[in-house]
């Protein structure tokens, strides 16, 4: 069976948003690969969810049931995986860009002497199959590249596409995982969840960032406030990180994360080139800075000349506001 | 115990104009170039290893032009002992898979019993050399390590998840790539500096090596690039001061773009 496979990682009783976002690009591709648009949940506990990808135009879900599945490491699913594409020959395997689908694509890929195309922003019918778009040095370049053979594998950036429901149904297929020794050989041994409601940085489609502008530690609290309102992420310049006053997953730049949110709002952060290559592929860019020379105005959609500590709270309580 | 540092140069990505439109590959021969940031956090981490006791060697592996032995010297000069770098115009072009069967013959043939990597470089960012040297060499792996500690044959971190933070314990050999949390990396003292240079540093080709010229390079890559394109930059656009209604001017950008 050629045709698309997409692994959708479950979270909580639904999806992490990316692979719902996969699969509803995936719909308009599938012409060009042939075969029914397939999906793969692989977890503990979770073969109840399995159908609603349905929604989202899978025709048929693979579900994994097993212990070792939902520990948040990637080798149990890359035995999986490979088991799947033994028995099904997919033309092309998607993943998110999350932290686990990055880890799963790459063995998976190296398991299978498959190309990956990591990082993709957009997907299109060309060639054999698909073709992937990607940014490199920070959307300085875009790169249109492809696969010298099958199965295509890509990651995909979040926020990528949009999710959107085409209300089907689909057949879901249990599948009965075979994994090695080798694959359970790192064990988790204990969990420290992060704080509820926390939203990584990569998925966000809102960031509200601070930087050195901030002043100390405890003012986070004003860009953490904002975005609360917005159902943000928080993120950091390398100043702030470097300065304790904020978390390292949390930096934005060369040197921390890629992040391609709807909206990026830079608070007290200057626009130094090591932050904009980290943030610039961002649709929408807005600028509080009280320095009207900042770099940050050169390339901010909307800047606002002022002081943050006036003009963030005040932000706040206007869409605190509008919410009602 | 010996640990291997997988480590690689790569150009100043700040810099403009930086894939050459005709190939599709990094131009090599411009710029400035360096050891990528990522990796010093797994070289010190290796070099603290080493300090403390639980280490006796540090070697570092990587595939590149020979040119880049005077980046990669930098992690010599914070304390690693010796290089080997694989530099062949045969492994030019290589991707993931090129890469990780490279570093995989030379980590096989070092006797490392730990592998550390940087979580990603900063040139290409894909971040995902450590799963594909774990899975082709066929040690255990894990990434993202915030901490790393090593005792009896295992290696137990704590793993930056898209959740949390997992502790997870893995047996040695390993491969092992660590985050920025992990450690500060040390500036090289001017003693390590000029030590660096007497420190061991072979260059081999593709044949020195016995790595399989077919599995690198383009020869071994699986992906082609078609275009490299360069999108218009980024231009300026409204920048008010604010006189006080700085915040409903945003909002009102904000609900004219369909945000809120
Ligand atoms: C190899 C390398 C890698 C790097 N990687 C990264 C990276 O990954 N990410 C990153 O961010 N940087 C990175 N940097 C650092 C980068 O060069 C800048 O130093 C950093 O981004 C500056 O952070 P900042 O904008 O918060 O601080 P600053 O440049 O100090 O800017 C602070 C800004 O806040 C404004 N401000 C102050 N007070 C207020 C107020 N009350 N209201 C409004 N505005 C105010 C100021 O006008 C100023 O523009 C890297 C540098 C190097 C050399």
């Amino acid at each position: 069976m050629p045709g698309i496979l997409v692994v959708a990682e479950p979270q909580g009783s639904g999806f992490r948003r990316v692979g719902l976002e996969i699969l509803s690009k995936a719909r308009e591709l599938k012409d060009s690969t042939g075969g029914p648009l397939a999906a793969y949940v692989g977890g503990s506990g979770v073969a109840d969810q399995a159908a609603q990808l349905g929604a989202y135009g899978a025709e048929k879900v693979f579900v994994a049931d097993h212990e070792a599945l939902g520990s948040g490491l990637a080798a149990p699913h890359v035995d999986v995986l490979a088991q799947l594409q033994a028995e099904n020959d997919f033309s092309a395997i998607l993943f998110g860009g999350t932290s686990q689908g990055r880890d799963t694509a790459a063995a998976l890929a190296a398991r299978l002497g498959a190309g990956l195309n990591s990082d993709s922003t957009d997907l299109a019918p060309g060639g054999s199959g698909l073709q992937a778009t990607r940014p490199a040095f920070g959307g300085q370049n875009l790169v249109q590249s492809t696969w010298t053979g099958g199965p295509q594998i890509a990651l995909v950036r979040p926020n990528s596409f949009q999710a959107s429901e085409s209300g089907g149904s689909a057949e879901v297929v249990a599948v009965t995982p075979a994994i090695s020794d080798d694959a359970l050989r790192a064990k988790v041994t204990a969990r420290k969840p992060a704080e509820e409601g926390k939203i990584s940085l990569e998925e966000a489609s809102i960031i509200v960032s601070g930087g050195r502008g901030l002043g100390a530690p405890e003012n986070f609290a004003v860009v953490e406030a904002l975005a609360a309102s917005l159902g943000a992420a928080v993120g950091a310049s390398r100043a702030a990180v470097d300065a304790g006053w904020y978390p390292h997953p949390n930096q934005v730049g060369q040197t921390g994360k890629t992040v391609s949110p709807n909206l990026y709002i830079a608070c007290g952060i200057s626009g130094a080139v090591q932050h904009k290559v980290g943030m610039q592929t961002s649709d929408v860019i807005v600028a509080i800075n009280k320095d009207e020379e900042a770099p940050i105005f050169q390339f901010a959609d909307f800047g606002v000349v002022g002081d943050l500590f006036e003009i963030v709270p005040q932000l706040t309580e206007l869409i605190n506001q509008r919410k009602g | 115990m010996k640990i291997a540092v997988c480590v690689k140069e790569v150009p100043d990505t700040t810099a403009e104009k930086r894939i050459d439109p005709g190939t599709g590959r990094l131009v090599r021969d411009e710029g400035d170039r360096m050891l990528n940031e990522f990796d010093k956090y797994a070289v010190e981490e290796a070099v603290r290893l080493k300090e403390a006791g639980a280490a006796d060697e540090v070697i570092l592996i990587s595939l590149g032009p020979e040119k880049a032995v005077e980046s990669l010297r930098q992690a010599l000069a914070m304390g690693a002992d010796s290089l080997v770098l694989v530099s062949d115009p045969a492994a030019a072009g290589s991707d993931y898979l090129g890469t990780a069967n490279a570093l995989a013959k030379v980590l096989d043939d070092s006797g490392a019993e730990l592998v550390l990597l940087g979580s990603e470089a900063t040139d290409a960012r894909s971040g995902v050399m450590a799963a594909a040297l774990g899975e082709v060499s066929g040690r255990a792996w894990v990434t993202a390590a915030n901490s790393l500690a090593v005792s009896g044959g295992s290696v137990t971190v704590d793993r930056q998840s898209d959740d949390g933070v997992d502790t997870v314990e893995l047996p040695l050999p390993a491969v092992v790539s660590v985050t920025k949390a992990i450690n500060e990396p040390r500036y090289p003292s001017l003693k390590g500096i000029m030590g660096a240079k007497k420190k061991p540093q072979e260059v081999k080709s593709l044949a020195d090596a016995g790595i399989d010229a077919s599995k690198v390079g383009e020869a071994g890559a699986g992906t082609k690039v078609l275009s490299v394109e360069t999108p218009p930059a980024r231009q300026a656009g409204q920048v008010v001061k604010d006189e006080g209604n700085g915040a409903q001017q945003i909002l009102d950008f904000l609900i004219e773009k369909k945000i809120v």
